[in-house]
């Protein structure tokens, strides 16, 4: 068996006193795709931040090990020159760097034929965006694109991606997971979070998350199951099918257990499904 | 430096002039201009070194009338009515020995419905004692449109003070497009003064751009009085100041009259023990006007500084990135 490139052992996380991640473990592989789903607030993105390394995301208690070597106290250029990049759910505006620039920033040695390839996987062409600046004049499916772009670019060993599918039209979902499929065939581990089935369908494992808490980690099919047997009864056992959201119960559930959504979204799935056939 | 051939140049038979143009087109590139322009005869362009006119090149549609002053020169820049110059109008100022007074008193007058851009550079490339004094007006016709661009190289000893004061007065339906850039080595001491009014449905937009070093001082001063319905105002401020150098940034606009919208934009990275300040005033003498304001001064955004470390660069690498990108 490979060896994990990334292994999150107990971490756990407080920020202004509040308990954001507890008690995280995660393996996550080479050439394989790991998605995390979990509702809004879950502690998803506290996650890539945390592995990153980013200021105020300093682990209370736990490590994180990248290649078996401990870098839990390095620096974000640190982690980055390890071969860890991470893709924004929100990517910053820059006034005055051209996207072109902004998507070869990660790629040693330069290459500029890299850097259009890369714009050409998200469907920009680089003869039109090449010399744009990455600023507030791109549209915000632009700019991720643009993120993922300069991800891709980099040929990371690890690469984070936070929704990149947000904010990207319908049409183009595909383009995305194309990508992501390319990049861990090329051998990257891609650690993919997300809310859309089309990208779930990329991945080769998929953990959930809950409150800071990691529920499960498994096969795509088998989480699905885990949804229906455990969280359906869980949501039934509340009494409040088909969730009826005025209910102060239902209402602190959402709050309280982000699976709750998901679950609701499985089981209109199945329902559709039911209706169907 | 090859020899400028262009035609209408009285001036070129002085002694000594090949010598100083070629000095001149030197310092002309190093504020960023590009010197094969000045040769095309389809491009108007005015080029002074401390009191002289080396080059006056007019164009149709275009007319320069300048007097040498003591220190200086006079100069009138006329654009004649509906004249829609398609080439930039390039200017050249500038000082060559490290000592010296210019002083430009310019006066420009682009008619009504002309369309016309200016792209003027000035340099100091040696200055160890320079004083640049440049006091200018300028008048946009009714639904002309004058984009003016102006760049300054100042060398790197830190000896220039440069004090532009100018005063604008856009007609009905005109537009003031302009943006002053100071980014190259050093700044020295510039007080920028600026103060535009703004008739009905006109348009201002200002830009500054400047990055102080050592003990560089930079002072921007811009008032924009929307006096007419529907008039419109930007101003858009970059300063990034690091080692002792200071910037303070004082804009002012006005609402004045129905329909008229403003917004100031100021942005000032500091680093080191530089000093920035912003001071922001907004006045609004009519229900139906409206004036924003934004500012961030300080240390560089942390959300943009972790994007681009998560690609690898360090901080200063970053730092730096974030600056020439803010003030390009
Ligand atoms: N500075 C902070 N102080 C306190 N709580 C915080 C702080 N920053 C984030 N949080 C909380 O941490 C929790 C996890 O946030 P996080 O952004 O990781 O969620 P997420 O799963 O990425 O959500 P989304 O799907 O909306 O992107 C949220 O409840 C959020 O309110
Ligand atoms: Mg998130």
């Amino acid at each position: 068996m490979t060896e994990p490139i990334l292994k999150i052992e107990n971490l756990s996380l407080r920020r202004e006193d509040r308990p954001i991640l507890n008690d995280v473990n995660l393996e996550i592989y080479p050439a394989q795709v790991h998605a995390l789903l979990g509702l809004n607030g879950s502690g998803k993105s506290s996650l890539a931040y945390t592995i990153m390394g980013c200021e105020g995301y300093t682990p209370d208690r736990g490590r994180i090990l990248f290649e078996g070597k401990d870098i839990t106290h390095l620096s974000i250029t640190e982690r980055a020159r390890l071969g860890i990049t991470l893709a924004w759910q929100e990517p910053a505006r820059f006034e005055g760097i051209p996207v072109g620039k902004y998507v070869g920033l990660g790629v040693n040695p330069p290459d500029r034929e890299r850097v259009i390839q890369a714009l050409e996987a998200v469907a920009l062409p680089a003869k039109v965006y090449g010399y744009r600046s990455a600023d507030k004049t791109l549209s915000g499916g632009e700019r991720k694109r643009v993120e993922l772009a300069a991800v891709y670019a980099m040929r990371p060993r690890l690469a984070i991606l936070d929704e990149p599918d947000s904010g990207i039209d319908i049409l183009s979902l595909g383009e995305i997971a194309n990508l992501i499929r390319r990049m861990a065939i090329e051998g990257v581990a891609v650690f993919l979070i997300t809310h859309r089935d089309e990208l779930v369908e990329t991945a080769d494992v998929v953990s959930l998350i809950c409150a800071g808490t990691i529920l499960f980690t498994g096969k795509p099919l088998e989480a699905r199951r885990y949804f229906t047997s455990r969280c359906i009864p869980h949501l039934e056992a509340l009494g409040s099918q088909p969730w009826d959201t005025s209910k102060p119960e239902v209402q602190e559930a959402f709050a309280s257990n982000g699976l709750l959504k998901l679950v609701a979204q499985a089981a209109e799935r199945q329902t559709g499904k039911e209706q169907s056939a | 430096m090859s020899t400028v051939v262009k035609s209408k140049h009285a001036i070129e038979n002085r002694p000594g002039w090949a010598d100083e143009m070629a000095a001149m087109l030197e310092a002309y590139q190093q504020a960023g201009g590009e010197p094969a322009a000045l040769q095309l005869p389809q491009v108007a362009t005015l080029v002074v070194s401390a009191n002289t006119v080396l080059m006056s090149h007019e164009i149709p549609g275009i007319h320069f009338q300048a007097e040498p002053l003591e220190h200086g020169v006079k100069a009138t820049i006329q654009v004649e009515p509906n004249a829609r110059i398609e080439n930039p109008v390039h200017l050249c100022f500038g000082v060559i020995p490290a000592e010296g007074i210019q002083h430009i008193l310019a006066n420009y007058e682009i008619g009504d419905g002309a369309e016309v851009k200016f792209l003027a550079h000035c340099s100091f490339p040696n200055a160890v004692k320079v004083q640049h004094l440049m006091e200018g007006s300028i008048h946009v016709g009714k639904n002309a449109s004058l984009t003016y661009t102006e760049e300054h190289f100042h060398g790197q000893t830190g000896g220039v003070e440069v004090l532009p004061r100018v005063r604008v007065k856009v007609d009905e339906g005109g537009r003031f497009n302009t943006t002053f850039v100071l980014t190259r080595g050093r700044i020295g001491r510039m007080v920028f003064d600026y103060e535009v009014e703004v008739a009905a449905t006109a348009v201002v937009e200002m830009t500054t751009k400047a990055y102080g070093h050592a003990d560089d001082e930079v002072v921007v001063k811009e008032v924009v009085h929307l006096n007419g319905e529907k008039a419109r105002g930007l101003t858009r401020t970059r300063v990034a100041v690091r080692d002792q150098a200071r910037s303070q940034v004082f804009t002012t606009m006005e609402g004045n009259a129905p329909g008229a919208r403003g917004h100031m934009d100021c942005t000032e990275i500091v680093r080191d023990r530089a000093v920035a300040q912003n001071t922001p005033l907004v006045i609004v003498r009519d229900d139906q006007a409206q004036v924003t304001h934004e500012a961030a001064i300080g240390s560089v955004n942390r959300k943009e500084l972790e994007a681009l470390l998560a690609r690898g660069l360090d901080e200063d690498e970053a730092v730096d990135l974030i600056i020439r990108g803010m003030i390009r």
